[in-house]
């Protein structure tokens, strides 16, 4: 018991006396997962509207079959990557295997059916009015496509947000590409996992701590997210 | 030439006719009222004449070309037009840009379009918040945005589905004061749909009842008010008196009604024999507490079953053989002691009475 409440002691020193080694993680694992979001959203964005816009044949099955995709296992997209990126992979030739790149490269995989799933129910949840309004006040077809996008920029934020908690909270994917190299590919949640096997205990929960705050600060920036919309 | 023109315009949702045959004619500079019951097709019909929608059978024709030609030619004529709907719809963003959003899309240049959206604002005195965002805005200023955004375009027609259905009866006045003004001012052809006869009556230069996806009647409100053509439409714009009878006779013009054993007496083409509704307006008719020595071809005597009072004016419900709504002021109710039970005398003159055939869209 001694043992958890010093370690829980130091780790509080950790933070507040911004350890480098603690910041350093922190702020990759920020990185990755920011960068992953941002790439996810660019990527998703234009599809979604793609898919929303568009009238086509199994429309309705293909939106539920990203929806399946919400609550894909991490390992599994991890193995996907290895599998992809490792040396006698298809592109392997790209020589990114236990890189930062290859995380974002997962983590985006990683959220992106939420992301999109997302998106195209903050497209549809736009009033059908607007578009009608759009059109009879003279927008073209991609002027009135452009106004529903507006319109449902609160619901994006929203979803890049979540896909962004979801990026910075797994560990499946940055341990099975990352490799957990310090100083290289360790984040905060691969560096938990590690350090606990090893009983470090006080940067573990130095660590947990910085991750239930972003966590925090999250879910304040999605209710004044939905507050605004 | 008519600037719109429907022919035999049907839209089918389902199997279901929701517009069946409508023809009509709008012409350029005119403002067109629509008036129907709830559910009639009006919001179809607007949808339609916008290009918005596009129609299960028959044509529009806009200025003449028929816009069933191609998506692009559709697309030229909407900005030709402006359509308010029903609902205010305010783009999430500033007053200022919602306004502005039209010339943007016309790709009109900064300067005109700050010009014109100033003066839009100005007009439908919303200068004062133009940089706050539309959407916390009441219903009426909501409604007031959506009209300077369909005005700023300056569209040769201008749409308006209820433009007032939604609104408090305060902000409901300031928004059809707006749309007089525009009216007067601009060089703008307006269709507008309405369930409010007395709003159709006032801003409208020629009315269209359009019910259950049919045009019934069209011609000038007074017109329309005054002589409907089939018992439907009298109902439908207020004409409260209307008592079936059969023709007996006609002499130079001047026919005797038979309702139930009571005569009234009409002006009239119709030949005897016909089946027919004498339509009698309830403002139209005079009562009195003793015989009266009026010319008035028509006096029934009967008991007052019903006294409304609404506000100046009273309802006096009787029944003389066929039940007559009767309205008076409220210093006659006073001065003739008119009460439930009163026995009274009704008069009016034959000149009053409008004559419908029976059968005709019944």
């Amino acid at each position: 018991m001694a043992e958890i409440w010093n370690g829980f002691i130091r780790a509080i020193e950790l933070i507040i006396s911004l350890d480098p080694e603690v910041m350093e993680i922190a702020g990759r694992s920020l990185m990755i997962s920011v960068t992953s979001a941002l790439l996810a959203w660019a990527i998703c964005m234009p599809l979604a509207s793609l898919i929303h816009f568009n009238r086509f044949l199994g429309k309705r099955a293909l939106i539920n079959l990203i929806q399946t995709f919400y609550s894909v296992p991490t390992v599994v997209i991890g193995l996907f990557v290895f599998v992809l990126f490792s040396r006698a992979g298809p592109l392997g030739g790209f020589n990114i295997m236990f890189t930062p790149a290859v995380m974002v490269v997962g983590q985006t995989l990683l959220i992106t059916p939420v992301l999109l799933g997302l998106t195209i129910s903050a497209l549809s949840g736009v009033d059908k009015s607007i578009v009608d309004t759009a059109r009879s006040l003279g927008a073209s077809g991609l002027q009135a496509a452009f106004v529903v996008v507006k319109e449902s920029r609160f619901a994006v934020v929203a979803a890049v947000v979540m896909g962004f908690g979801r990026a910075i909270s797994e560990v499946g994917v940055a341990l099975m590409v990352g490799g957990n190299i310090k100083g290289f590919t360790r984040v905060i949640t691969t560096a938990i996992s590690l350090e606990t096997s090893k009983g470090d205990l006080e940067l573990s929960i130095a660590l947990g701590i910085i991750l239930i705050i972003i966590a925090l600060a999250i879910n304040l920036a999605l209710n004044r997210i939905q507050q605004r919309s | 030439m008519a600037l719109i023109e429907t022919v035999n315009l049907c839209q089918r949702y389902g199997g279901q006719y929701v517009l069946k045959d409508v023809n009509l004619k709008v012409d350029r500079g005119e403002v067109f009222g629509l008036i129907g019951p709830t559910g009639a097709g009006k919001t179809t019909l607007l949808r339609l004449i916008d290009l918005i929608d596009t129609p299960s059978s028959g044509k529009i024709y806009f200025d003449g070309v028929d816009t069933a030609a191609s998506g692009k030619l559709r697309f030229e004529l909407r900005r030709r037009m402006a359509f308010v709907l029903q609902k205010p719809v305010v783009f999430n963003a500033s007053v200022y840009d919602n306004v502005a959003c039209g010339l943007r899309w016309r790709r009109v240049g900064k300067r005109a379009t700050r010009q014109k959206v100033e003066d839009m604002l100005e007009m439908v005195g919303l200068s004062a918040y133009k940089d706050r965002n539309a959407r916390s805005l009441s219903g009426g200023e909501a409604q007031r945005v959506a009209i300077a955004r369909a005005m700023v375009v300056e569209p040769e027609v201008l749409l308006l589905d209820e433009p007032t259905a939604n609104l408090d009866p305060v902000s409901a006045a300031t928004v059809e004061e707006l749309i007089a003004r525009i009216i007067e001012r601009r060089a703008v052809t307006v269709v507008m749909t309405t369930h409010d006869m007395s709003q159709g009556q006032r801003l409208a230069d020629r009315i269209g009842v359009l019910m259950d996806g049919s045009v019934l009647q069209t011609g000038a409100p007074r017109e329309v008010f005054s002589f409907p053509r089939s018992r439907r439409v009298a109902e439908f714009v207020g004409v409260e008196n209307i008592i079936d009878g059969v023709i007996v006779s006609n002499e130079d013009g001047l026919v005797s009604v038979d309702a139930g054993g009571k005569t009234i007496q009409a002006v009239s083409a119709l030949a005897a024999g016909e089946r027919v509704c004498a339509c009698v307006r309830p403002e139209d008719v005079i009562l009195a507490v003793s015989p009266p020595s009026s010319s008035a071809r028509n006096m029934f005597a009967g008991e007052i079953t019903r006294l409304v009072s609404a506000g100046s004016i009273a309802r006096v419900e009787m029944d003389c053989g066929f039940p007559l709504s009767v309205l008076v002021t409220k210093r006659s109710v006073d001065e003739l002691g008119l009460e439930k039970g009163k026995r009274v005398y009704a008069s009016f003159k034959a000149t009053a009475v409008h004559i419908i055939t029976k059968g005709k869209a019944d």
